[in-house]
């Protein structure tokens, strides 16, 4: 299936039991735990990231921390 | 009103039909203020005395360390052990005498910063650790100040302006800042030294737009940039309903210090 991430298309294995904490896990996403997760232009609840299917066509933002400025 | 000698100063901005004379003298009554005199905020400080803004604040308790010098491009070798609010304030008004600094020199906190942000129009964010993100943003939205975000590390930066009751803050994307040190700072993980130069221009770019009132603000959206892949992205966003502090239900009403978020990044940063 494909799926967009951050802008960029990409490709993953059929899993229908794929959620966005699998996702998260899946793509050994940067800063897992904190992670800020836009699905389809609305911020996910942490809470939500374990039974939040990903499916087909899918375009998720990983939004980072950055505390850096000086 | 302009003197001869502001005409020929600020003549490329008056030129703009966008600034005119007008706008000019709207910058020259703009108070701004600016939260980190380091990576950020030395673009941002130069640009902003540059361009004429008449009253700039500037608030940072640290004093200049060697290993600023590779970024902080307002602060010179000679200034090595001067306050930076100090140092800063010196090139601020070698660029521009007309410029009003302000100086604290102090670090914000849940005890100061009503205080601080209460005089100016426009606040920005050029801080390097998350207790004072999200206190700034805090203090911003309960007073009602728009501001402008900033973090950076490493290759990466974002940036997004508040503004208010309208749009999108930073606890909309990210309600609670991470324990301390789950994420790496730039004393402990690096940054690319034209990095803060690239994002702090933006964040002053948008103090000069909202002074003037002129074009779209950065707002509901966060701009990212990557400098190792040279990529500008801009991710929408919007007004979260279960935002803590601008949301439907707030639970955060007054200014709090997140002492659990307090970092060591400015131990040497
Ligand atoms: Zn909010």
């Amino acid at each position: 299936m494909n799926i967009t991430i951050n802008g960029k298309e990409t490709t993953l294995a059929e899993n229908p039991a794929r959620t966005v904490e699998s996702l998260l896990e899946e793509l050994d996403v940067a800063q897992r735990q904190y992670v800020t997760v836009e699905l389809s232009g609305e911020i996910l609840e942490r809470d939500a990231f374990g039974n939040t299917p990903v499916q087909d066509g899918d375009a998720l933002e990983f939004l980072y921390f950055m505390g850096g400025g000086r | 009103m302009l003197t001869d000698e502001q005409i020929e100063r600020y003549s490329r901005h008056i030129m703009l039909k966008e600034v005119g004379g007008k706008g000019q003298q709207r910058l020259f009554d703009g108070r701004v203020l600016i939260i980190g005199a380091g990576g950020l905020g030395a673009p941002i400080a130069l640009y902003l005395a540059a361009a004429g803004i008449g009253t700039l604040g500037i608030a940072d308790a640290d004093d200049v360390d060697l290993s600023n010098l590779q970024r902080q491009v307002i602060h010179f070798t000679p200034d090595v052990g001067k306050p930076k609010v100090e140092s800063a304030r010196e090139k601020m008004e070698a660029i521009n005498p007309a410029v009003r600094v302000r100086t604290y020199k102090e670090w914000v906190n849940a005890a100061n910063i009503t205080d601080i942000i209460r005089d100016y129009d426009f606040v920005i964010d050029g801080t390097d650790n998350f207790a004072a993100k999200f206190l700034i943003n805090d203090a911003c939205v309960l007073a009602g100040i728009p501001y402008s975000h900033g973090g950076i590390l490493q290759f990466d930066g974002q940036t997004m302006t508040v503004k208010p009751g309208e749009s999108a803050c930073y606890r909309c994307i990210f309600p609670e800042p991470p324990p301390k040190d789950a994420i790496p700072t730039c004393s402990q993980a690096g940054v690319i030294g034209v990095l803060p130069g690239v994002l702090g221009t933006i964040q002053a770019t948008e103090a000069i737009k909202f002074l003037l009132g002129k074009g779209e603000l950065l707002t509901n959206r966060l701009l990212t940039y990557n400098a190792l892949r040279m990529k500008f992205r801009e991710i929408p966003l919007k007004r979260n309903p279960a935002c803590p502090v601008c949301g439907e239900h707030p639970t955060i009403t007054e200014v709090k210090d997140e002492l659990d978020a307090l970092t060591v990044c400015d131990l040497k940063s």
